[in-house]
């Protein structure tokens, strides 16, 4: 058998030792009628077959696009260094740091996390990460209800629809009114998205300040990519911050593992979700580590915690840690200003042709209404492997929204031309002509 | 250790290629005040940092691993190469809601397709969801699939949840979350539900009740016929927690049990690394009954092979952005393609007979909450030790200068300075040698020279830990100013 070492001799030495005969006996309290009698389950393959299946499954999805698709995940450069050293098997088959002596790295990587994302954020804490940007959303909202006690929840439109539904999902059954709308009156919070997912710029200072008078909550949604040079949520006067961390060194992988950004006010942090480290001494006075404030987690406060979340993405936030290290102070403002130098360039060119729906500054990514419709466009251009980017409509219908689709200042989204167009600093100049090219040759 | 941010430097690792483009200057009013203060370390800085906090850690990699109620077994090579494969990395997952895309991603969706029909398969449930991010999220998905159901059938009196107090305390708190009020049930003297306990508690207010089986005294629900029984008749949902699925995985199923909703924990019992406290991944499954409220969009297969998608009739919507943490379900999918039938019948046998030889060995020393075969834990209690002034706690930091690692202490929190040891299907036999050995050797210890072992751990790259200093000082982010010049 694979990977399971103990040998018949083993055994019958094992079952003598118990004093029991057979391995049966273990499983004498299942009742008789209740044991399995059949099923359906293939025999093994071996290393080789297995690898060839998924080898050859692979093979049958397409990668070979040079990628303009967005829509709050990126196709950004991974370093090298980001996979090299967190596959080493120390981290990834390591757990949650409950043995802190034994755990020290883990710990100490949390910290240096929690700094990180501090100070691309300008917040005051952070969390040991969340699952991806929908349930950091979600526990934002829940976090925002226990603070100030109020069940109302006002989203500025343009947030991910994604993110929206799964906040209705998560909160289906918790009678809170969920409502478009930047007025924080009575309200737990309002949510507003920077860049948006059109690709919006937005600056809610204003809308952050309405909240404190209102004594709601702000809570803002932000890109971590753009925070190279865009304002932060920390300057806005953010409450809460979440976003998603899947651009900081993760692969696309078709949907995650992902990673949820969480950060917010020191005076809130007892009232987190989630794992907090914090820096200590051991008995000789050493600089450690620790997971700390454990009395707000469900493993001590059962149905009393803050939260239900035991897993976080630990891995995914060592990543995104590595990353940041590795393009450092300067090299993300690089990658920023390039996202955004190649994406007004893209614009600039497109605008002579067609029309480019966003009234508003964007970072990387903006919304053009073709003259036919996207889907037509999206699949003569595959052919010529580029994958020039969504068509909105239908992803708006996979999200239950309401077509149009509104931005906070007005402007309608999903029509049947609408395609959203996200570039990277892994797209050259020859690549944005060769898209500019294929989209004016296959709209006439 | 010096932190990354005592290392900067003012040198640059990474930069991009330069002169494509002309730069265009970001918009003024927009722009951020200050640059974040990251780190400005070289490449070879940045591998030794973390190649040095990699080596202040232990995994299953590099020890022994026995901790109780998390199944650390040996996460296999092959799953990390196959879920590295670039077909499956560089997939984009906005192209599952874009039908123009779907021959794009025909491989990931037949992929899903099988691992959700062979997970239904192993658990006898009529159908799986890959969705849930973790154990806790399916447990959270499943309880909203409950309150959706009862909300369908008008069952508006139905507000309650019934958990044992053996349970983890993830259960309540996702009852809770989703908006249940949440009664416990105790269990009775031979470390099961109390049956009489819980007929008292059943009622029609009842939605639900969240088992774990076995349990967490790693002992299997003999009653769980009657249990099933009962909440139907009330037409309360059984959920099962799967948690504990390495034990019995072949030799029954929660779907035959009675249970109506389930998470599997691919993390636990198909081998998905638990990396640090996750990536984990939570798939639900359910029966017949919550077929209609399962989290969409769903795959499907037609006629011709074509993978497409569909949303069940009452969905509660989206649980994950896309089909759930499918890097992870691809390591799961390989592992089971392996393990085939025998293979993973065989996996629950040698869990349990791991788990009863290790509690045959070192009973003398440390006594089994209940008197009796264990499944695939065994929860023992360090109480002899007790006027010796030696902790559960204690034990654990020993086993660590040993080169082992802890067992899960002081859970569950129902047994008295419990040490929980489940030392999985994975480990050889003269692994569990050493490691009871090891066990009598502390145990004799402790009466010998108590205040040694209180000293433990000497040998890790910290001593114990001030976690009153911690929370009163809450050190959580390095300040700017402190980093060396």
């Amino acid at each position: 058998m694979v990977w399971i070492p103990v040998t018949n001799t083993d055994e019958q030495e094992m079952l003598k030792v118990i004093g029991v005969s057979s391995i049966d006996s273990f499983f004498e309290d299942i009742p008789p009628s209740l044991r399995l009698k059949s099923w359906n389950i293939p025999e093994g393959l071996s290393e080789i077959e297995a690898y060839q299946r998924l080898d050859s499954l692979s093979k049958k999805n397409r990668v070979d696009g040079i990628s303009f698709v967005g829509g709050g995940f990126y196709d950004h450069y991974i370093p090298a260094v980001v996979d090299y050293l967190s596959q080493r098997g120390e981290f990834s088959t390591a757990y949650t740091p409950y043995q802190p002596e034994s755990a020290q790295g883990t710990l100490q990587a949390i910290y240096e996390y929690q700094t990180a994302l501090c100070r691309l954020t300008d917040m005051e804490v952070a969390n040991a990460s969340l699952y991806d940007g929908g349930t950091a959303l979600f526990e934002a909202v829940m976090l925002a209800v226990r603070v100030t006690g109020r069940r109302k929840v006002r989203i500025i439109p343009g947030i991910n629809p994604i993110y929206e539904q799964m906040l209705y999902t998560h909160t289906a059954n918790l009678d809170l009114e969920l409502e478009y709308g930047k007025n924080p009156e009575d309200c737990a919070c309002v949510i507003g998205a920077t860049p948006d997912f059109f690709g919006n710029i937005h600056d809610f200072t204003d809308i952050a300040r309405n909240c404190h008078e209102a004594k709601a909550l702000m809570i803002i949604h932000f890109y971590p990519i753009a925070l190279g040079l865009m304002k932060t949520p920390g300057e806005m006067g953010a409450d809460i911050a979440v976003g998603e961390g899947q651009c900081l060194g993760l692969p696309l992988g078709f949907g995650g593992p992902y990673l949820g950004l969480f950060t917010t006010r020191k005076e809130y942090i007892r009232k987190m979700p989630g794992r907090i480290c914090a820096m200590t001494v051991d008995k000789q006075g050493k600089r450690g580590f620790v997971l700390t404030l454990q009395a707000r987690e469900q493993h001590i406060r059962r149905e009393k915690a803050m939260s239900n979340v035991c897993s976080n993405q630990a891995l995914c936030a060592l990543r995104a840690l590595i990353y940041l290290c590795e393009v450092g102070k300067k090299g993300l403002i690089e990658i920023a200003q390039d996202c955004y130098s190649k994406t007004e360039y893209l614009k600039k060119k497109l605008t002579e042709f067609v029309s480019v729906i966003n009234s508003k500054p964007t970072f990387n990514e903006f919304v053009v209404r073709l003259p036919i419709p996207a889907e037509q466009v999206v699949q003569k251009i595959k052919q010529s492997g580029v994958f020039p980017g969504i068509p909105l409509k239908s992803l708006l219908e996979h999200c239950k929204q309401q077509i149009p689709s509104k931005d906070m200042d007005g402007n309608r989204y999903g029509d049947i031309g609408d395609l959203l167009i996200a570039v990277t600093e892994k797209r050259t100049q020859k690549e944005l002509d060769l898209l500019v090219e294929l989209i004016r040759a296959n709209i006439s | 250790m010096d932190l990354i941010y005592e290392k900067c430097n003012h040198r640059q690792a990474f930069s991009i290629p330069k002169g494509q483009i002309p730069e265009v200057s970001f918009p003024q009013e927009l722009k951020r005040q200050h640059p974040a203060e990251l780190p400005e370390v070289s490449e070879l800085d940045v591998v030794r940092h973390f190649t040095h906090l990699s080596q202040r850690n232990m995994g299953i990699d590099t020890n022994f691993y026995p901790l109780g109620s998390c199944t650390m077994k040996y996460n296999p090579k092959i799953a990390d190469v196959v879920s590295s494969f670039a077909g499956f990395t560089q997939l984009h997952p906005q192209f599952l809601y874009s039908e123009v895309y779907h021959d794009c991603i025909q491989g990931a969706l037949e992929l899903v397709y099988h691992l959700e029909q062979l997970l239904s398969e192993i658990s006898g449930m009529r159908a799986v969801s890959l969705q849930p991010m973790a154990g806790a999220h399916g447990e959270l998905t499943g309880v909203l699939m409950i309150s959706a159901y009862h909300k369908h059938h008008n069952n508006t009196h139905k507000k309650t949840i019934l958990i044992p107090d053996s349970a983890h305390g993830t259960n309540p708190a996702s009852a809770a979350i989703a908006g249940f009020q949440v009664q416990e049930v105790p269990s009775n003297s031979q470390g099961t539900l109390d049956l009489d306990c819980f007929r008292k508690s059943m009622n029609d207010e009842v939605a639900g009740i969240m088992l774990t089986c076995p349990n967490t005294h790693g002992l299997f629900e003999k009653d769980i016929q009657e249990i099933a029984e009962l909440a139907h008749k009330y037409d309360a949902l059984l959920y099962y927690d799967g948690a504990n699925l390495n034990a019995i995985i072949g030799q029954c199923r929660p779907g035959d049990l009675g249970f109506d909703v389930m998470h599997f924990n691919l993390h636990k019992t198909f081998a998905t690394p638990h990396g640090m406290g996750g990536p984990g991944s939570g798939p639900v499954g359910v029966n017949e009954r919550l077929l209609d409220f399962l989290p969409g969009p769903r795959v499907t297969k037609n006629d011709d092979h074509i993978f497409n998608l569909e949303y069940p009739k009452n969905t509660i919507g989206k649980s994950a952005p896309f089909l759930g943490h499918f890097l992870v379900a691809v390591r799961a999918y390989v592992y089971i393609l392996m393990q085939g039938s025998e293979g993973l019948k065989e996996v629950s046998r040698k869990a349990v007979l791991n788990a009863n030889y290790v509690l045959a060995k070192i009973r003398s020393a440390f006594p089994p909450a209940y008197d009796r075969l264990c499944m695939h834990e065994c929860v023992l209690t360090a109480m002899p030790y007790h006027d010796f002034d030696v902790r559960a706690l204690d034990f654990a930091k020993a086993l660590l200068d040993r080169g082992f690692h802890a067992p899960t202490v002081y859970f569950p929190l129902t047994v008295k300075e419990a040490l929980m040891i489940e030392p999985t299907e994975t480990e050889t036999k003269e692994t569990l040698d050493q490691f009871c050995n090891t066990m009598m050797e502390l145990a004799e210890q402790a009466k010998q020279n108590p205040d040694e072992l209180r000293k433990a751990p000497i040998t890790t790259p910290v001593q114990r830990l001030d976690e009153v200093k911690a929370a009163k000082e809450l050190n959580v982010v390095h300040p700017v100013n402190t980093s060396k010049p």
